[in-house]
C-alpha cells in the first residue's frame, strides 16, 4: 500500500523548530560550557607540554589535539568522553516530551508525515552538535595559531577537518541511541538514566571487560607468555570486543588520522612491517583507509539505531 | 468500493463523512466495534459517551493517526489510511486536553504548525492575526503559552483551526475541566463555526454542552454505536413520548378536554389547577387552545426539553437491568 504525498513533507520546518529551542535551551548553554571549559583545560595542557619541545614536528597542530598534559587527558580523550554526554542530553526527550506536553497529536494531525517529525529532530541535533563541535574545531586551531604561533599546513587541516566529521558521526551514534530510548521509555527520566547508563557501561566498564571476557573466550597460551608476549588470539579478541563500544572506534579512528605515523590500529606481525620506514608520517589518504572502517562503524550504528526508532515510533500509538 | 465510487457518493448527498463497518481491535480486544455512520455537511455531530467507549479511538481513524482494522472511513472522500495528507490538509482537530509549546508564544505556536500547513508567510501571517482576535486572543498574542489558562489553551486550539480554514473542526472532549463562563464561550465559538458553515464533530461527555449545540448526536457503548440521531428521536425512541408540557390554567373539565388533544398519549393531574401531559411533539398550541375553549383561564403552559441526561441514564439503566435479567436467566 502505498502512501500519497512525500515523507519529507514539512521536514525543514520541523528542523528549523527543533534547531532553534536547541540553540536557545538552557541545557543546551550549561553542555556547551561544560564541554568548552574542559577542552580548555586539556588545550592549556597540550599547549603547555609542546612549548617545552617545540622541535621539528611536522604537525603541531595535530599535536594539539592528542597531547596530554600531565593532570589531564588529551582534547580527543576528553571529547570521546563528553560528546555522547551532550548527545544524550539533546535526545533523551526528543519524542517523549511531544507526548507529554500533549503536542504530538496536534502536530501530527498537520498535513505531515511521522517521518517528517523524527527525521527533522534527528537532523537538528545533529547540526546542533556540529555547530558545536565545529566552533570547538575553530577555537582549537585558533588557539594553535594564538599560542604556537606556527601557521598549520593543508594536510593537518585536512587531517583536523576528517577529525571533525568523524566526531560529528560519533555523535550520531549517541543521538540515535537518546532518540531510540526516548521513543521506547515514556518518561523522560527512564530514557535519559538508561541513556547514561548505557554510555557509563561503554565508556568506562566495557574497556576493563573486554580483555576479561577475551580471555575466557581464548585463553591465553603459556607458550607466548613464557617469551612476555601476548597470544594472537587472546589479543585479536579483546580488540574485536573493544570494538562494540563506539568510543573505542572513535578513539581508533582519531588515533589514525590525528598520528600520522600510525600505521595499524590492530596487533600485526613483524613480518607485515618489513620494508616500512618506522615513526615516518603516512599520507593522508593512507591514515583515512586505516581509519575509513571505524567510520563507517560509526555511521552504520547511527543508522541502525535511528532505523530502530523509526519503526517503534511509526508503531506507536498516538494518544497518551 | 473503489475510491471513484467512493467520491461520488460523497459529492452526491453531501455526506462529508462516511463510515461503514469501522473496526479497531488492539490484540484481541476490540476498542471500536464495526460502526456505521455519516455526517453531513454543515451538521454538529456529537460523540457521546463513557470514557474509554471508543470515541478517541474513532477520531484518530479518521484522521489516519491509528490504523483500522477493519470497515473504512471516507472523509471528504479520501481515504484516510491512504490519503492523510489530504484529510489532514482539510481537517482541524483539537485533541483532548491539547497542547502547546510553552516556551513559545500564542503566535509562534501557531506560526509552526501554519507553516506545516504549507502556508506561505503573508497568508500566515494575516490568518493568525485573525484567528487569534476570532477567538478572543488577541492582547495576548506575544505571551508565553505557560502563562496561558486552560481555556485560553482550547481557544487557541480552536484557533489553529481556524488558521487551517479547515472544512471539518473535530473537536475532542473541548470543555472538559473548563469553568462554566469559558465553556459558555467556547460553546458559543463552536456556534460561531456552525454558522460559516464548517461541520463540527464534538466529542464530549458532558451531555447538557452536548444537547445546547448538536443538530445529531451518536451514543457510544463499548466500541458500539448503541444509538444515534438528533436528540429530540433519541427521546421519543428512550423516554417513551418526546414531549412533556404542563399546563397552569383554571377550568372545569380541563383533564378530559386536554386528553382529547392529537398526539396526547397521557394527562396526569397534578394539582386542581395543574396538569402534565404526555405526547409524541409539541401540542402547546393545541393545549392553549383546549383550556380557551373551556372557558378556563391559562396561567402557564410550559415545556420540559427531552434532556439528554435523561435519555442517557434512562438507557443505560435500561442496559443494565436487561444485563441483570439476562443474568438470573443465566
Amino acid at each position: 500500500m502505498r502512501r500519497e504525498g512525500s515523507p519529507f513533507q514539512g521536514l525543514g520546518t520541523v528542523a528549523l523548530k527543533e534547531l532553534s529551542d536547541n540553540l536557545s535551551s538552557a541545557r543546551m548553554f550549561v553542555l556547551e560550557w561544560l564541554i568548552v571549559l574542559t577542552a580548555l583545560a586539556a588545550l592549556y595542557g597540550a599547549i603547555d607540554s609542546l612549548r617545552q619541545n617545540t622541535a621539528e614536528d611536522p604537525f603541531l597542530l595535530l599535536r594539539l589535539f592528542t597531547v596530554a598534559g600531565a593532570p589531564l587527558p588529551s582534547f580527543v580523550a576528553i571529547l570521546g568522553f563528553l560528546i555522547p554526554l551532550m548527545a544524550i542530553g539533546l535526545g533523551f526527550d526528543a519524542v517523549n516530551s511531544e507526548h507529554n506536553r500533549r503536542t504530538l497529536s496536534r502536530i501530527l494531525a498537520q498535513p505531515i508525515y511521522r517521518d517528517a517529525l523524527l527525521i527533522g529532530k534527528f537532523l537538528a541535533g545533529l547540526a546542533t552538535l556540529a555547530i558545536a563541535l565545529t566552533a570547538l574545531w575553530l577555537m582549537v586551531i585558533g588557539l594553535g595559531l594564538i599560542f604556537l604561533g606556527v601557521p598549520p599546513g593543508g594536510e593537518e587541516i585536512a587531517r583536523s577537518l576528517a577529525f571533525l566529521v568523524i566526531a560529528i558521526f560519533y555523535a550520531g551514534v549517541w543521538l540515535s541511541l537518546a532518540m531510540l530510548l526516548s521513543i521506547v521509555f515514556r518518561s523522560p527520566a527512564s530514557a535519559a538514566l538508561t541513556a547514561l547508563g548505557v554510555w557509563l557501561f561503554l565508556t568506562v566498564l566495557w574497556p576493563m571487560l573486554a580483555p576479561a571476557l577475551a580471555q575466557l573466550i581464548a585463553p591465553p597460551d603459556p607458550r607466548y607468555a613464557m617469551l612476555g608476549l601476548d597470544t594472537p588470539d587472546t589479543a585479536i579478541w579483546a580488540q574485536t570486543l573493544a570494538r562494540l563500544s563506539p568510543n573505542d572506534l572513535f578513539g581508533e579512528a582519531m588515533l589514525a588520522v590525528l598520528s600520522p605515523g600510525t600505521r595499524a590500529l590492530g596487533p600485526v606481525f613483524l613480518d607485515q612491517l618489513r620494508g616500512a620506514v618506522m615513526g615516518s608520517p603516512l599520507p593522508l589518504s593512507e591514515s583515512l583507509v586505516i581509519a575509513w572502517p571505524q567510520t563507517v562503524a560509526l555511521i552504520a550504528g547511527t543508522i541502525v539505531l535511528f532505523v530502530a526508532g523509526y519503526i517503534v515510533f511509526q508503531r506507536q500509538e498516538v494518544r497518551a | 468500493m473503489s475510491e471513484t465510487d467512493n467520491k461520488a457518493v460523497a459529492a452526491a448527498s453531501d455526506i462529508v463523512i462516511a463510515a461503514r463497518g469501522l473496526t479497531k481491535r488492539y490484540g484481541a480486544v476490540g476498542v471500536v466495534d464495526a460502526i456505521n455512520f455519516d455526517i453531513l455537511r454543515g451538521e454538529v455531530f456529537g460523540l457521546l459517551g463513557p470514557n474509554g467507549a471508543g470515541k478517541t479511538t474513532t477520531i484518530l481513524m479518521m484522521l489516519g493517526l491509528t490504523d483500522i482494522s477493519e470497515g473504512r472511513v471516507s472523509v471528504l472522500g479520501y481515504d484516510p489510511a491512504r490519503e492523510p495528507l489530504q484529510v489532514k490538509r482539510r481537517v482541524g482537530y483539537l485533541p483532548d486536553s491539547v497542547g502547546f509549546y510553552d516556551h513559545l508564544t500564542a503566535v509562534e505556536n501557531l506560526s509552526y504548525t501554519a507553516k506545516l500547513m504549507g502556508l506561505p508567510y503573508a497568508e500566515r501571517k494575516r490568518r493568525i492575526a485573525a484567528a487569534l482576535s476570532r477567538v478572543r486572543l488577541s492582547d495576548v498574542l506575544d505571551k508565553r503559552v505557560a502563562t496561558f489558562s486552560r481555556g485560553m489553551r482550547q481557544r487557541l486550539g480552536l484557533a489553529e483551526i481556524l488558521v487551517k480554514q479547515a472544512e471539518i473542526a473535530i473537536l475532542d472532549e473541548p470543555t472538559s475541566g473548563l469553568d462554566p463562563q469559558a465553556t459558555q464561550e467556547f460553546l458559543e465559538l463552536i456556534g460561531e463555526l456552525r454558522a460559516e458553515g464548517v461541520t463540527v464533530l464534538l466529542s464530549s461527555h458532558m451531555l447538557d454542552q452536548v444537547q445546547r449545540v448538536c443538530n445529531r448526536v451518536a451514543l457510544f457503548q463499548a466500541g458500539r454505536i448503541v444509538l444515534m440521531g438528533p436528540v429530540a428521536d433519541l427521546a421519543r425512541q428512550v423516554l417513551g413520548a418526546g414531549f412533556v408540557v404542563e399546563v397552569e390554567a383554571d377550568g372545569l373539565g380541563l383533564a378530559r378536554r386536554l386528553a382529547t388533544v392529537p398526539g396526547v398519549t397521557h394527562v396526569e393531574t397534578l394539582a386542581e389547577d395543574r396538569f402534565r401531559m404526555t405526547a409524541d411533539r409539541d401540542v402547546r398550541p393545541d393545549a392553549a387552545r383546549a383550556v380557551v375553549a373551556a372557558n378556563g383561564s391559562l396561567r402557564r403552559l410550559s415545556v420540559d426539553e427531552p434532556s439528554l441526561e435523561a435519555i442517557y441514564a434512562r438507557y443505560f439503566q435500561g442496559q443494565d437491568q436487561h444485563m441483570k435479567g439476562s443474568r438470573h436467566a443465566a
